[in-house]
């Protein structure tokens, strides 16, 4: 059929580049991402298991190494949920109301995000420490927060303080308050108005926000580093157990330890995939 | 064309563009929805007491000391050599990241090739990888007998241990604040001004550079403030690759830490102060940018 | 310049935009391709334009092959439906893209470029507007930079897509009139795409009625209106009662009147008995007096009088849904109709088709 041929004249669509342009282009962002992403990701792995699995499972097993493990998810378990709570509450003043200032009271909540965490435990240092404004007060009352866990669990939540808010005020923002005005209207109170309209609308970015922020707050090493005071078994989390292990050129064992970190980031990159993929139009609207 | 015109009808019926929108009234706005008083409440005694009263702590703190102590920290030869430093390769590493991580966006928006949800998911590694890990892990890879540093020690360049070394960490760390801020404002550019660019008879680099690129510059330009600032506070995954020799790769952040350890509590917190100051000018600009870009790019 | 379209056939997966498709458009001409949504008519426009590629067939600009060419070669000024203005440059700087774009050698000076630009906006009125972004701007002012930005590159078609859809009523209609007389004087072959029948039949020249990615019909406003070919061209353009009836060797009896059935492509029509639809315009009823005429028994059941013409809705005898008929108001007011008030109708004119073959 004579007609049926001229569709091969049609050349390059003009609206794409091509295939040679994307060829190149698609292998060069690839490379950049295995030598930047990929490679460091391998590198803890392989060099985990560089002296073999039961030097691994030794570096693991090590009672200061699982002191430290401990320390991690006990300032995580305190840390996460107080934000958790925070987040919420911040994004229900946040979007649910108009208010003067609310511009500025979201820089303010995404301060923690612009401060290097060396000055975030900077600040508790010359808040709570020794020679800190409330130094000598806390020392008459026997209370010790700096170089111990109290210092370490507010450093964690210092710096894992805005992830929880930051995912839900966009995603509250979007819906908007017609569904709990709704809600009202038909006799709800506060409370059934927050948990059977408002919570199941922002349940995955809730959710989100917590794998973020939990990531955040066991992998945080600047801030815990400054307040810490590197007494092991007692005052190290995982990464600063990582970070001495590496200092004493005990590589195996250190990169042991940081596997079980970076296990953790891949888990939370799946489950963030998962999320996004499942439930991408009840994230925050920009991800949808 | 003809030269003559169809005129006079219009002049009475342009309809008004839409009015700026502006919000005036009380503090607050009523509201049917209760809860306002205990969250707010809340959330200002939350943020007082976790975040605004330290960081006031810090600038207390700081006027304990006299002018000439302030100064004489602030401006002691080593602490220079780190901000250089520490500013030097944090906007470096923004640059190399603003490149790469248009790339990255770009091919990631418009293109479909195997694996493409996992390299998506890869780019926030550097968010969920901890940075301590990140560091050890960069700095054996570029060591000079690591899988890096093997191939590029030879041709004389050395990554681990020098400035160079600083300006990978910070590459690392910053490339999803770039790729984060892009991706959607690609995702989002509407096909059809592209169309009317290869209608009009611009080339497809033209439309690209001409269309593309000034829309997405806002965004581009607001990740690399993002990473510029985050590279300037980084600490955990570049001093393990640093080096860490004074004067030469000692970053600002690690300079803090060892004033600490020295109880040399001015300066500290003078060098402290004096990055606060630098992340909060650079917070303005960063919002200035957003709200320009979303002004201009109001919905048409 | 003429353009034809040879047989051209798309396909989306398994759905088919265009089937097999034929038309030509004459020098100067003002076509409206008038369909539903999903009928393929803005594919049509894209495949003209270039922004598309057809399976099959082939479009021909002055009987060459446009095929061989780019959308940017073709010289086609598209207008897009959302207008597609490039919303960091300014109305000037929009508008002369097309003439900033072109290869260095063939490039206008730049106080060429400038003064065409500004030729252009004040032939869309926009002149004093030169210097404003397109956020700044209402949806009417939007349309005409899009169309002075299509015009600058002096088109040799000018392609529209739903050109009004966006707008509101009161704008929409002046803009109609002036897109109108602008062609008028500038007489370039243009080539719009609407859903609204009023906008086709207002302001093209010719109307190719689609559906299903097919033409219905070809034919000037009047034709289409007056003498739709198909039953879907009936149903689609203007009011229109369709009432089922029973057609018996070629003829249907409707309210005491014998009416010749027809099909829609001309074959003849089934002998025997069978279903089929008439179809008759509100304002071919009309109200009769029993006694010297045969017609339908019928009860008012709403008017709406507002305007020149009144509207009735009548319920007929053994017809399951309203009737409505159109009085130009004083026939209206001599008639006194009233809500509840029986009357007996006929039709002015009717047509009746068998069911469609599909």
């Amino acid at each position: 059929m004579a007609a049926g041929k001229t569709h091969k004249d049609r050349k390059v669509s003009p609206l794409t580049e091509s295939v040679a342009v994307r060829a190149c282009l698609i292998g060069l962002a690839l490379l950049f991402i295995g030598a930047f992403l990929v490679l460091p990701l391998v590198a803890v792995f392989t060099e985990a298991f560089a002296k073999g699995v039961g030097a691994y499972v030794d570096a693991i097993k090590d009672p200061i190494a699982l002191a430290s493990v401990k320390l991690t998810f006990i300032a995580a378990a305190i840390a996460v949920p107080l934000n958790l709570v925070f987040g919420v509450a911040a994004s229900w003043a946040i979007t649910k109301f108009e208010f003067r200032g609310k511009s500025l009271l979201i820089t303010l909540i995404d301060l923690p995000f612009s401060v290097s965490p060396v000055i975030a435990g900077l600040i508790y240092v010359l808040l709570f420490g020794a020679q800190g404004l409330l130094g000598p007060w806390l020392h008459s009352m026997d209370v010790q927060i700096i170089f111990a866990v109290p210092g370490i669990v507010l450093a964690t939540m210092f710096v894992t303080f805005p992830f929880v808010a930051r995912e839900l005020i966009p995603l509250m923002q979007e819906q908007g308050t017609e569904e709990e005005e709704a809600a009202r209207s038909l006799g709800a109170d506060g409370w059934q108005t927050f948990r059977r309209v408002t919570l199941p609308n922002i349940k995955w970015g809730l959710l989100y926000g917590v794998l973020l922020c939990n990531a955040r707050a066991m992998g945080e090493f600047g801030a815990v580093s400054v307040v810490s005071g590197h007494i092991r078994g007692l005052t190290n989390t995982m990464p600063l157990h990582v970070e001495i292990l590496y200092n004493e050129y005990n590589f195996a064992a250190s990169f042991a330890v940081a596997s079980l970190l970076a296990s953790l980031a891949v888990v939370t990159l799946l489950a963030k995939g998962g999320l996004e993929w499942r439930y991408g139009h009840e994230l925050a609207g920009s991800r949808g | 064309m003809s030269p003559s015109t169809a005129n006079s009808t219009l002049a009475g019926y342009d309809d008004a563009p839409p009015p700026p929108r502006a919000w005036g009234g009380s503090w607050r706005q009523p509201s049917v929805l209760p809860g306002f008083g205990i969250t707010m409440g809340f959330t200002l005694f939350y943020l007082g007491l976790l975040v605004l009263l330290p960081l006031m702590a810090l600038i207390f703190k700081a006027m304990e000391f006299s002018w000439e102590q302030i100064w004489a920290a602030a401006t002691a030869p080593r602490a220079l050599a780190a901000y250089r430093l520490s500013f030097g390769a944090a906007f470096i590493a923004a640059v190399i990241n603003l490149f790469f991580g248009g790339l990255v966006s770009w091919v990631l928006v418009r293109y479909q090739f195997p694996f493409k949800r996992i390299v998506d998911g890869l780019v926030d590694l550097p968010f969920a990888l901890p940075t301590a890990v990140a560091g050890i892990a960069l700095a054996t890879l570029y060591a000079p007998n690591g899988w890096i540093g093997k191939l590029l020690d030879p041709i004389g360049i050395k990554v681990a241990y020098t400035p160079l070394g600083v300006v990978v960490a910070l590459v690392f760390i910053g490339l999803p604040f770039v790729v984060r801020t892009v991706q959607p404002v690609l995702q989002d550019l509407n096909k059809d001004v592209e169309e009317a660019a290869a209608s009009l008879g611009a080339s497809r680099w033209q439309t690209f550079r001409r269309v593309i690129a000034p829309s997405v510059m806002p965004a581009a330009l607001t990740g690399f403030a993002l990473a510029f600032a985050r590279a300037l506070g980084e600490y955990g995954s570049v001093i393990f690759i640093a080096g860490n020799l004074p004067m030469k790769s000692e970053i600002a952040p690690l300079l803090i830490i060892i004033k600490l350890e020295q109880y040399d509590y001015a300066g500290a917190a003078t060098i402290g102060s004096t990055m606060l100051i630098v992340s909060f000018l650079l917070l303005l600009p960063i919002n200035v940018l957003q709200r320009w870009s979303r002004l201009r790019s109001a919905e048409v | 310049m003429v353009i034809e379209v040879n047989r051209i056939t798309k396909r989306f997966e398994a759905f088919t935009a265009l089937k097999n498709l034929d038309l030509e458009v004459r020098p100067g001409e003002l076509v409206a391709l008038l369909g539903p949504s999903g009928s393929g008519k803005t594919t049509l426009l894209r495949i003209i334009a270039g922004l598309e590629f057809a399976d099959e067939g082939r479009i021909l600009f002055d009987g060459t092959n446009a095929g061989d060419r780019q959308v940017g070669e073709r010289r086609v000024g598209f207008v897009f439906q959302h207008y597609a203005l490039f919303r960091h440059m300014t109305v000037m700087e929009n508008v002369a893209f097309g003439l900033r774009v072109v290869p260095r050698d063939k490039r206008m000076a730049n106080a060429d470029i400038e003064k065409r630009v500004m030729k252009l906006l004040s032939l869309v009125q926009l002149d004093r507007l030169a210097g404003r972004y397109p956020s700044q701007l209402s949806g009417g002012q939007r349309q005409r930079v899009a169309l002075a930005r299509a015009l600058a590159i002096e088109p040799r078609v000018l392609l529209l897509d739903e050109p009004f859809g966006a707008l509101d009523a009161k704008v929409r209609k002046e803009l109609r009139r002036w897109l109108r007389r602008l062609h008028d004087e500038m007489s370039l072959t243009s080539i719009f795409v609407t859903h609204d029948q009023e906008e086709a039949l207002e302001l093209a020249d010719r109307v190719v009625v689609m559906n299903n990615g097919a033409i219905e019909q070809i034919g000037t406003p009047e034709e289409v209106y007056n003498m739709p070919a198909t039953p879907f061209v009936y149903e689609f353009l203007g009011n229109i009662n369709r009432i089922d009836c029973e057609i018996s060797h070629g003829k249907a009896r409707l309210w005491g009147v014998e009416v010749t059935a027809e099909t829609h492509d001309g074959t003849p029509v089934p002998s025997g008995t069978l279903k089929g639809h008439a179809y008759i315009r509100p304002h071919d009823i009309t109200f009769i007096d029993p006694s010297k005429q045969e017609g339908a028994p019928a009860v008012v059941r709403h008017v709406a009088a507002a305007g020149p013409t009144a509207r009735i809705e009548l319920a007929v005898e053994g017809i399951p849904h309203l009737i409505e008929a159109e009085l130009p108001r004083q026939q209206y007011l001599e008639l006194g109709l009233r809500t509840g008030q029986s009357v007996t109708i006929a039709a002015r004119a009717a047509r009746v088709f068998p069911p469609a073959a599909e």
